[in-house]
């Protein structure tokens, strides 16, 4: 059957997101100081055809490790559902 | 010594490389389209280059998509012979994702695309400072710090972004990378990538010839040579 897998890459924790920088000094100037960080990455869904779950995670996990994220500079959760 | 010049969709510093290299550095200049893979015209002792620009559109990646493509396939190869392999800005990134070089780029740290003449010192000019274009949104070099300092023990670090005088300071370091780092090399001394653009500063009617230094001394001198001035800069 096709399970449809999400996937979340994020950056680093450890390394700096200009990205989020930015976004959070929009929220700041918005008035939303409550908010401490903000940090973006990716969601990324595949449709993946598999016998089971833990089959069309595996999957989804050896496509992030290979191409969808770069372990240099990201890390990767997958969620099937 | 033949050079070949990858055209991915989405390059658009192809033709200032082939330009740079047959009219100002009088070199024979093959242009290699991504979806063909032959390089059996090429030696070992040749030289290919990976442009600048946006392979792919820079989709997922800078350079992510673009180490799939047919050529990229041959080019590897082609490296692990011992074939020179050069990369310049998308071509540095496509040669970190092709795993061809140790780290990654990351986007600027000031959030911006950077656009402007830099200062760089490093293989062919350890002292002196050369004045270099950089357009880049994505060059901040990143590695973990095992990998950098590896990098440093084996003099690989071949340029690093300087002032005008020579001098390696955080505020001549123009995205954030890591130990003012703007290019390095492989450990086998073949495989060279940068974010500045050599090939936009190699022509009279520019006003800026340093990028001639840079292409001379990294692709067609002795490796040896190379090795030496990748010393002189990690000592500086």
């Amino acid at each position: 059957m096709t399970y449809n897998v999400q996937v979340t890459v994020m950056p680093l924790k450890e390394l700096l997101d200009p990205q989020g920088k930015a976004v959070m000094g929009g929220l700041q100037n918005l008035g939303l100081t409550t908010v401490q960080d903000v940090r973006i990455g990716k969601n990324i869904t595949l449709q993946v055809e598999a016998n089971n779950p833990e089959e069309a995670k595996k999957i989804a996990e050896e496509a992030s490790k290979k191409l969808l994220a770069n372990p240099v500079m990201e890390y990767f959760e997958v969620s099937v559902n | 010594m033949k050079f070949g010049v990858v055209v991915f969709p989405g390059s658009n510093c192809d033709r200032d490389m082939q330009d740079a290299l047959q009219n100002d550095l009088n070199q024979e200049v093959i242009m290699l389209w991504h979806k063909e893979k032959d390089l059996t015209m090429f030696t070992t002792d040749d030289c290919i280059v990976l442009p600048g620009g946006f392979s792919y559109g820079d989709y997922l990646r800078c350079g992510a998509i673009a180490r799939f493509s047919p050529m990229m396939q041959s080019v590897i190869d082609f490296a692990n012979k011992g074939g020179k392999v050069l990369g310049v800005c998308n071509g540095f990134q496509v040669l970190c994702e092709a795993h061809l070089l140790p780290g990654v780029l990351l986007r600027n740290a000031n959030q911006q695309f950077i656009s402007k003449n830099i200062y760089i010192k490093g293989v062919g000019s350890p002292d002196q400072a050369l004045k270099i274009p950089i357009a880049h949104g994505e060059g901040r070099y990143y590695a973990d710090a095992n990998v950098l300092d590896e990098l440093e023990a084996n003099n690989q670090v071949i340029y690093r972004y300087c002032d005008e005088t020579g001098a390696v300071i955080p505020s001549a370091n123009p995205n954030g990378a890591t130990r003012n780092i703007a290019g390095i090399r492989n450990a086998n001394g073949n495989v060279f990538g940068m974010m500045p653009h050599p090939e936009r500063a190699t022509s009279d009617a520019l006003g800026n010839v340093d990028g001639r230094i840079i292409l001379n001394s990294l692709l067609m001198n002795a490796k040896t040579g190379a090795a030496r001035s990748a010393a002189a800069v990690a000592n500086a």
